[in-house]
C-alpha cells in the first residue's frame, strides 16, 4: 500500500469538506476519486499534498505520516501532482518549467552557482538532459524553448504533467488531466496515463469528471459525496451501484433506473 | 491622444537591434565608461561623479533585482540595508568614536551586518505578499532612518557623521571622484557577476518559480522559506556594499542621504529598465539617475522634461527598456523517440 489515509477530516467553518474519510491507494493501480461537485475532492489532494493539513486523521505514504508536513516535504519524499486550472510558471520557458520541477533532486548550493564548479556544471549538464528528455516522453519537441504561457492549451498539460514526473515521484496525483479536451485528445491522455503506469511504474491517483476516462483506466474508483466515501470497488461494480447513482442523478432517478432495469429484465 | 504620444516616440533614437550593432554599441558604451575620466575635457569631474554615483545606484538595483526582480518580492525598504552599511563604515572609520578600522576590514563586516538585517526583516514579513509586504518593509526602511536620526549618542543624530576615512589600497589614498569611479566600476562588475549567476542557476529558477506562483512552486519542492530568506539576504548584501562604499566616498554621511527616495528610485529604475533584468538595471539607472542631473541645464523644466520622459517611456516600452529574456535551453536532438526518464527507467525494464 502505497498511500492510506486514516479518518481524514477537515473543516472551513461550519463546512466539512472531507469527513472522516479512509481511503488505501494501493501500488501501481490508476485509483480515480469521483464525486459530484463540491465533493471534497480536490480538498482532500491538498490534504495529501500538504497544502492543508488535515484537522483530524491520519495520512500515510509508504508507511511514513504525511499529515501537517509543508509541501516541498512531501514532494522529496515523492508525491506530485498536476491542478485543475493548470497552473504553470507562466513567464518561465517549457524546459525551465521541467527544470524548477527537478529541484528536489539537485543539490547545487549559493557557493557552486556563484563559482561554477564542477558540481554545478556537472548538475546542470545532466538536469537540462533529463529536462529535454522529458519534454519528448510529453511530446512536446519543439516546445521546449517557448513560454509556457504562449502553448496551446493541451501542451500546456501535459507540460503540467512533465514537471510533476521532474521530481522523480512514486505517486502522482492528477486533477481532472482531460478538462476542457476534445475526444481525440481525451484518448491521448488517457493512453499517456496508462503509459505512466504501465512504462514509468508511478501510481496514479485521478480526480476525473469523464466517465469514459474514470471507466476506461480506473482499476479502482472511490466515490465521494458531501465529504464522505460511499462506495469504492472496480468500475463496473461502481456503475451499477445504486448510492452512486442516486448521487449524481438524486433518489428519483435511482429508483427510476431500478424501474427501468426491473421492466428490462421483465 | 495616446496614438499621438505613440506617434512621438517614433522621433526618438532607435536602438540598433541586429547582435552585431549591439555589440558595437556595448563595446562603445564600456571604452566611454572606462576612458570618461582619464581624458581631458570640460567639466569632467562632473561627468565622472555622475557616472559614480549613477554606478552606486546600479550597484543598488542590482541587489534589489534579486528580491524584487526574480523572487517577485516587494519591498520598499531597501534604503535600510544602504544606511547600514554606510553606518558600519562610518561609525568604524571615522574620528566620531576615533576608531580606524581599514575598509577592506569592514567591507565584509557592514555586508554580514546587512544580510544579518535581511533576514531579520526576512522572517516576520515570510506569510505576506504583494501590497502587503511593501508596506511592512516600507516601515522597515523608516524604522532605520528615524533611529539613525534619534540614536545620537551612536550616529550624531541629523549633525551626521563627518570626517570618515578614506580606503587605502596599496599604499594608496582612495579620496578623488576618479578613484571611486573605478572602485564602483569593479563592484558593478562583481554584482553583476553574481547575480547573473545566481539567476541562472537552481537558485535563480526556484526565484523566479517563486514570483510566478509561490504555492505550486513550493509545491515542486522549493523550500519557499529559504529561498525568501536567502533572495532577501543576498539584496541586502549588496545593498550594505552600496552603502559601505558611498560613505567611502562622500567621507560624511547624514540621516537624510537615506530617505525613501532613495528605495523608491532603486525600485522605479529595476521597473523601467525591466524588471528581473540585469542590462535593465544598468540602462534603467542611467535614465533615471544620471539623465535628471544631465538634464540640470533646463532648471526649471527639468523634473516636467524628466516626468514627461518616463509617460512616453512606459507606453512605447510598458515592460521596460531591456526586458529579461528567458534562455534557449532546448537541445535540438533529432531523436523522436519516446524515451521514459531516468530514475524510474531501471523499474519499467523489471517489470
Amino acid at each position: 500500500m502505497i498511500l492510506s489515509s486514516r479518518d481524514v477530516t477537515k473543516r472551513f467553518g461550519g463546512l466539512v469538506a472531507v469527513n472522516n474519510l479512509d481511503l488505501e491507494i494501493q501500488e501501481h493501480v490508476i485509483h480515480s476519486i469521483i464525486g459530484p461537485n463540491g465533493a471534497g475532492k480536490t480538498t482532500f489532494f491538498n490534504c495529501v499534498t500538504g497544502f492543508y493539513s488535515p484537522d483530524e486523521g491520519d495520512i500515510q505514504f509508504n508507511n511514513k505520516p504525511i499529515a501537517g508536513l509543508s509541501p516541498d516535504r512531501i514532494t522529496h519524499l515523492g508525491i506530485s501532482r498536476t491542478y485543475q486550472n493548470i497552473r504553470l510558471f507562466s513567464n518561465m520557458t517549457a524546459i525551465e518549467n521541467v527544470l524548477v520541477g527537478q529541484h528536489p533532486r539537485l543539490k547545487t548550493s549559493v557557493i557552486d552557482a556563484i563559482l561554477h564548479t564542477p558540481r554545478y556544471h556537472k548538475e546542470e549538464g545532466e538536469a537540462l538532459e533529463e529536462a529535454n528528455r522529458l519534454i519528448r516522453f510529453v511530446g512536446l519537441i519543439g516546445l521546449g524553448d517557448q513560454l509556457a504561457r504562449n502553448l496551446p492549451y493541451g501542451a500546456q498539460r501535459r507540460l503540467e504533467i512533465a514537471r510533476a514526473l521532474a521530481s522523480g515521484p512514486k505517486l502522482m496525483l492528477l486533477d481532472e488531466p482531460t478538462a476542457g479536451m476534445n475526444p481525440h485528445e481525451t484518448a491521448e491522455m488517457m493512453l499517456f496515463i496508462q503509459n505512466l503506469r504501465d512504462e514509468v511504474g508511478i501510481t496514479i491517483l485521478l480526480i476525473e469528471h469523464d466517465m469514459r476516462v474514470v471507466m476506461g483506466i480506473s482499476e479502482r474508483i472511490t466515490v465521494l459525496d458531501y465529504g464522505e466515501k460511499i462506495a469504492e470497488g472496480p468500475p463496473n461494480e461502481i456503475q451499477r451501484d445504486p448510492r452512486v447513482i442516486e448521487a449524481y442523478l438524486g433518489r428519483g432517478a435511482a429508483s427510476g433506473l431500478g424501474r427501468i432495469s426491473a421492466t428490462a429484465i421483465d | 491622444m495616446m496614438k499621438k504620444l505613440l506617434s512621438a516616440t517614433k522621433w526618438l533614437p532607435k536602438i540598433p537591434t541586429g547582435p552585431n550593432s549591439r555589440r558595437a554599441l556595448v563595446l562603445l558604451a564600456i571604452t566611454v565608461i572606462l576612458v570618461i575620466p582619464l581624458i581631458e575635457f570640460q567639466q569632467r569631474a562632473y561627468w565622472v561623479r555622475v557616472i559614480g554615483y549613477t554606478g552606486l545606484y546600479i550597484i543598488l538595483g542590482l541587489g534589489l533585482n534579486v528580491v524584487v526582480g526574480l523572487a517577485g518580492l516587494l519591498n520598499l525598504g531597501y534604503v535600510a540595508f544602504y544606511a547600514i552599511g554606510a553606518y558600519t563604515y562610518a561609525l568604524l572609520a571615522s574620528g566620531h568614536f576615533d576608531i580606524h578600522v581599514s575598509f577592506w576590514l569592514v567591507l565584509p563586516l557592514a555586508a554580514l551586518l546587512a544580510g544579518v538585517a535581511g533576514i531579520l526583516l526576512g522572517i516576520p514579513v515570510l506569510r505576506m505578499r504583494g501590497d502587503y509586504l511593501a508596506i511592512v518593509t516600507l516601515g522597515f526602511g523608516e524604522i532605520i532612518r528615524i533611529l539613525v536620526t534619534n540614536l545620537t549618542d551612536l550616529t550624531n543624530g541629523s549633525q551626521g557623521l563627518i570626517g570618515i576615512d578614506s580606503p587605502f589600497l596599496l599604499g594608496l589614498e582612495l579620496k578623488t571622484s576618479t578613484h571611486f569611479y573605478y572602485m564602483i566600476l569593479i563592484f558593478v562588475i562583481i554584482a553583476v557577476f553574481i547575480t547573473y549567476r545566481l539567476d541562472h542557476s537552481r537558485i535563480g529558477r526556484g526565484w523566479i518559480a517563486l514570483r510566478e506562483d509561490e504555492d505550486v512552486a513550493q509545491m515542486a519542492g522549493i523550500n519557499t522559506t529559504r529561498y525568501k530568506l536567502l533572495a532577501f539576504a543576498v539584496g541586502a548584501i549588496i545593498g550594505g556594499l552600496g552603502g559601505a562604499i558611498f560613505a567611502a566616498w562622500q567621507g560624511s554621511i547624514f540621516p537624510d542621504n537615506f530617505n525613501l527616495m532613495v528605495s523608491i528610485n532603486v525600485i522605479c529604475l529595476i521597473i523601467i529598465g525591466g524588471v528581473g533584468s540585469i542590462p535593465g538595471v544598468i540602462i534603467g539607472s542611467f535614465a533615471l539617475i544620471a539623465l535628471p542631473d544631465i538634464l540640470r541645464e533646463f532648471s526649471d523644466y527639468r523634473l516636467l522634461l524628466f516626468g514627461l520622459l518616463l509617460v512616453v517611456m512606459m507606453i512605447a516600452r510598458p515592460e521596460g527598456f531591456i526586458p529579461s529574456r528567458r534562455w534557449q535551453l532546448e537541445l535540438r536532438t533529432e531523436e523522436y523517440a519516446h524515451v521514459a526518464p531516468t530514475g524510474t527507467a531501471e523499474k519499467s525494464e523489471g517489470s
